[in-house]
C-alpha cells in the first residue's frame, strides 16, 4: 500500500480506538438519543403519576357536566370528580392528597360561571389553566346561547384576520421556510463550530506529540512531510466524518422513532419538518471545506512547537478566528440581510460559517456562492502550499521558543538553495 | 551500497554547518563518523537521509541521488529517542515498518525473531512508555533494522544500555554488516568506534579533520603513549625533550611521546634509578587522538 495510505489509515484507525475518542462519541449520542426524545421522556415521567383528580363542588348543579365534558376533551390528565360533602371535607381530602385541588364553582347573578380554586400550593400552574380555559369555553358557550347568537354568528367572530405576507423578490423564502432555515442553520453552525475547533486541535496536538516525542525524525526519513500533513489531515478528517456519520444515524433512527409525536413543537421550531436538501448539501460542502482551512492552519502550527504543552497556545489565534465568525454568525442569524454580514461572508475564514447562514437564510445568486467557495479554496491552496513548507522545516526544529518568528526560520530551513 | 558525499555544503543562512565534506563509504563496512557536540554530525544524517538538501555538492548510493524512493533500503536511528509513548510495540513497528515498504505479515514475524534475539518478547504487547529507556532504546534499534536496510545510520546507538545490551547491540550490528550492510555510526565512546569501524572520520566545526582506515590515522598520527610503573619518583619526565603530555596515575606516568625514539632514551635515562614494575609503548588511543584534534577548537 502507498505510504500514503498508510498513515492515513494509522491515523484513522489509531485515533478511533483511542478511549477518549469513544467515550466523547457514545456521551455525544446518548445526549442526542435524550435530546430527540425529550417528548417521549416527559410523557414517561408524567405516566408515573396519575391522573390529577380535582374535587368539584357545584353549588349551581348544572354546570359540572358540562365542564367535565370540556376538560375531557381537551386534557385526558384531568378528572373532575363531583364532590357533594362539603367544603371542609373537600379541603381535608386536598390536604390528605386525595385531591390536587378543590374548584367551587357557582353561577353568577347574570347566570355565568364563576369559580374558585383552592389548592396546597400556588405552584402547579398547569391543572389551573386548564381548568380555567374551560371555564373560559364554558362562559362563552352560555353567553351566546343568552343573546341567541347561532354557531355560526360565534364562528363568525372568533375567524382570524386573513393577514398574508408576500415578498417582491422571485423565489424569496417565505415566513415559514425562513424559520425552518434558521432552525436548521443554527443547529449545522453549531456543528461546523464545535468540529472545526475540535479536529483542528487534535490535528495541532497530534503533530506535536509526534515532534515532542521525535518520531517524526524516523517519520520523515520514510515519508515526505508533505504527504505526510495531508495523510494526516484527511485521516483526522475521515475520522471526523465517521463521528458525524454516527451521529446522524443516531440521531435519524431516533427521530424516526420519534415521528408520531413530532409533530408540533420542538422539531417543527427547528425546522426538521421537511429539511431543505440544498441547505443540507451547502452545509457538508461548508464543513468540509472549513475542515480542511483550518485542519491545514492547526497542521503547521502544530509543526512549530516542540512541547505538546505549547499547542494550545499556538493555536489560539486561529481558535479565535473561529469563534469570532461563530458570533457574527449568530448576530447575522436575526439580520441575515446586514452589510457587514454579506461582507464577512467573502473573508475565507469565515466564509465557512457566515456564507452558509446566508446560504441558508436568504436566496443567493449563484455566483455569490460560487465566489466564496472559490475565494474559500484559494484560500485553502495558498494555505496548504505554505503550510507545508513551514510543516517540512518545521518539524525538524526544536527549541524552547515557538513564536511565529519561527514561521521564517521554519521556512529557511526547508528552503532549497 | 556505497555511500558517496561530494564537496557536501550545508548553509544555514550565515552559519556554515557541514563545509565541503567529501565521503565515501564501502559496503560491507561499520564507518565512524565523530565530533564534538555541534560539528554538524546531524546535519549531514539529515542531508543523507534527504531531510534536509545540501547547499552544494551532492550525495548518492550506488550511484542514485537519495530521495523518498530510497527510503525503504535505509535505516535510522536518531539520537534521541523517536517513538509513540502511548502505542504498543507492536503497532508501533508494524507501522514504521510498513512505511518503509514492507507488509505487515513479514514485519510482525521478523520484530518476534527480534525482540526474540533481544530476549524481550514479552515486550510485543506493551507501550514504549512502560519500558525502560535501555529497553526503549533496543525497540528504536529494533524500528531502524527491521526492514533490512542496505544504508544504516546509528546515531548513538548505545546510550542508556548497561554492558550487558551493549554487547547484544554491538553483535547485531557486526552481523548486520556481516549480511552487507553499510552501516555509518556516531559515538562519543570512542572505545565503542575503536572496536567497530575500521574508517572514519572525525568533523570539526562542520569539516573533516581526520580521515581514513583506523590504522592509518593512528600510524599517521605520530604520537605513542608510554606508561610507565615505578617506585621512585618519575615526576621530573615532563619536562624531557619529546614528551608533549604528562598524566600523573596511582602508580606511575602516562606520557605521550612525539615517537618511539623517545621511549628508549627515557628507558635509558631511568633504568638504575629504581625498580620499574612496568614499561610498555603503546599505540595511541582514538580517544588521544580525538582529543587532540577535536579538542583542538576549544583552546
Amino acid at each position: 500500500m502507498n505510504n500514503f495510505f498508510i498513515i492515513l489509515f494509522h491515523t484513522y484507525l489509531t485515533k478511533l480506538k483511542t478511549k477518549s475518542f469513544l467515550v466523547t462519541t457514545i456521551v455525544t449520542a446518548v445526549l442526542l438519543i435524550g435530546l430527540t426524545n425529550i417528548p417521549r421522556i416527559i410523557e414517561f415521567f408524567d405516566k408515573d403519576g396519575d391522573a390529577e383528580k380535582v374535587a368539584v363542588i357545584d353549588n349551581s348543579g348544572q354546570l359540572f357536566e358540562p365542564l367535565k365534558e370540556q376538560i375531557k376533551a381537551s386534557n385526558g390528565d384531568i378528572e373532575l370528580v363531583h364532590f357533594t360533602d362539603g367544603l371542609e371535607e373537600a379541603e381535608k381530602q386536598v390536604e390528605a392528597e386525595e385531591f390536587t385541588g378543590v374548584l367551587e364553582l357557582t353561577l353568577t347573578a347574570d347566570q355565568l360561571p364563576s369559580a374558585a380554586y383552592k389548592s396546597m400550593s400556588m405552584a402547579d400552574s398547569m391543572v389551573v389553566t386548564e381548568l380555567q380555559s374551560g371555564l373560559q369555553q364554558l362562559k362563552t358557550m352560555m353567553a351566546s346561547a343568552q343573546i341567541n347568537l347561532t354557531q355560526e354568528q360565534l364562528a363568525q367572530l372568533y375567524e382570524p384576520v386573513p393577514f398574508e405576507r408576500a415578498a417582491l423578490e422571485e423565489n424569496a423564502k417565505t415566513e415559514e421556510e425562513l424559520n425552518q432555515a434558521r432552525g436548521l442553520v443554527y443547529v449545522l453552525l453549531f456543528i461546523i463550530y464545535f468540529a472545526v475547533i475540535m479536529y483542528a486541535s487534535m490535528i495541532a496536538t497530534e503533530v506535536a506529540t509526534e515532534k515532542s516525542s521525535r518520531v517524526m525524525e524516523i517519520l520523515i526519513s520514510s515519508v515526505s512531510p508533505i504527504k505526510q500533513m495531508f495523510a494526516k489531515i484527511l485521516g483526522v478528517g475521515l475520522l471526523s466524518l465517521t463521528q458525524m456519520a454516527a451521529f446522524l444515524l443516531v440521531g435519524y433512527i431516533s427521530i424516526k422513532q420519534n415521528l408520531e409525536s413530532m409533530e408540533g413543537g420542538f422539531f417543527e421550531f427547528f425546522g426538521f419538518g421537511n429539511i431543505p436538501g440544498a441547505t443540507i448539501a451547502y452545509g457538508v460542502i461548508f464543513f468540509i471545506l472549513g475542515y480542511f482551512l483550518y485542519a491545514t492552519l492547526a497542521a503547521f502550527l502544530g509543526s512549530l512547537v516542540s512541547r505538546i504543552e505549547d499547542v494550545n497556545q499556538m493555536i489560539t489565534p486561529m481558535t479565535m478566528l473561529v469563534v469570532a465568525g461563530f458570533m457574527i454568525a449568530m448576530v447575522g442569524l436575526s439580520t441575515p440581510e446586514a452589510g457587514f454580514i454579506t461582507v464577512t461572508s467573502y473573508i475565507p475564514f469565515f466564509t465557512p460559517m457566515i456564507m452558509f447562514l446566508r446560504v441558508g437564510m436568504l436566496n443567493l445568486p449563484f455566483w455569490e456562492i460560487g465566489l466564496s467557495i472559490g475565494i474559500l479554496v484559494g484560500t485553502i491552496i495558498i494555505l496548504a502550499i505554505f503550510g507545508a513548507r513551514v510543516y517540512r522545516g518545521g518539524v525538524l526544529m526544536y527549541g524552547k521558543s515557538n513564536s511565529f518568528k519561527d514561521i521564517k526560520t521554519a521556512l529557511q530551513l526547508s528552503k532549497k538553495e | 551500497m556505497v555511500l558517496k558525499l561530494e564537496n557536501v555544503t550545508k548553509k544555514f543562512g550565515e552559519f556554515t554547518a557541514v563545509n565541503d565534506l567529501s565521503l565515501a563509504i564501502p559496503e560491507r563496512e561499520i564507518f565512524g563518523f565523530l565530533g564534538a557536540n555541534g560539528a554538524g554530525k546531524t546535519t549531514t544524517f539529515r542531508m543523507i537521509l534527504g531531510l534536509l538538501d545540501p547547499t552544494d555538492g551532492k550525495i548518492t548510493l550506488d550511484g542514485k541521488k537519495v530521495d523518498y524512493s530510497t527510503s525503504p533500503i535505509i535505516g535510522y536511528l536518531p539520537e534521541e529517542r523517536g517513538l509513540y509513548p502511548k502505542l504498543k510495540v507492536k503497532d508501533q513497528i508494524v507501522y514504521l515498518a510498513r512505511l518503509r515498504g514492507m507488509n505487515k505479515h513479514d514485519a510482525l514475524k521478523e520484530l518476534e525473531y527480534w525482540l526474540e534475539r533481544f530476549k524481550v518478547p514479552e515486550y510485543l504487547d506493551k507501550k514504549v512508555e512502560e519500558l525502560s529507556k535501555g529497553n526503549q532504546q533496543k525497540i528504536q534499534f529494533l524500528a531502524a533494522v527491521i526492514h533490512k536496510p542496505k544504508l544504516l545510520i546509528l546515531d548513538e546507538p548505545f546510550s542508556g544500555l548497561d554492558p550487558v545490551n551493549v554487547e547484544l547491540l554491538k553483535e547485531a550490528v557486526l552481523d548486520l554488516k556481516e549480511a552487507g550492510t553499510t552501516i555509518v555510526f556516531s559515538s562519543h565512546r570512542m572505545e565503542h568506534v575503536e572496536e567497530m569501524c575500521e574508517h572514519l572520520c572525525i568533523m570539526q566545526k562542520g569539516k573533516p579533520i581526520v580521515h581514513g582506515a583506523l590504522k592509518d590515522i593512528k600510524r599517521s598520527f605520530g604520537k605513542k603513549n608510554l606508561v610507565i610503573h615505578a617506585d621512585f619518583d618519575l615526576s621530573y619526565l615532563h619536562r624531557f625533550h619529546g614528551v608533549t603530555n604528562t598524566k600523573r596515575t596511582a602508580e606511575g606516568v602516562h606520557l605521550q611521546i612525539t615517537g618511539e625514539e623517545i621511549a628508549g632514551e627515557i628507558l635509558q635515562d631511568i633504568v638504575g634509578k629504581g625498580f620499574i614494575r612496568k614499561f610498555v609503548l603503546e599505540e595511541p588511543s582514538l580517544n588521544d587522538i580525538f582529543i587532540e584534534k577535536a579538542g583542538a577548537s576549544y583552546e
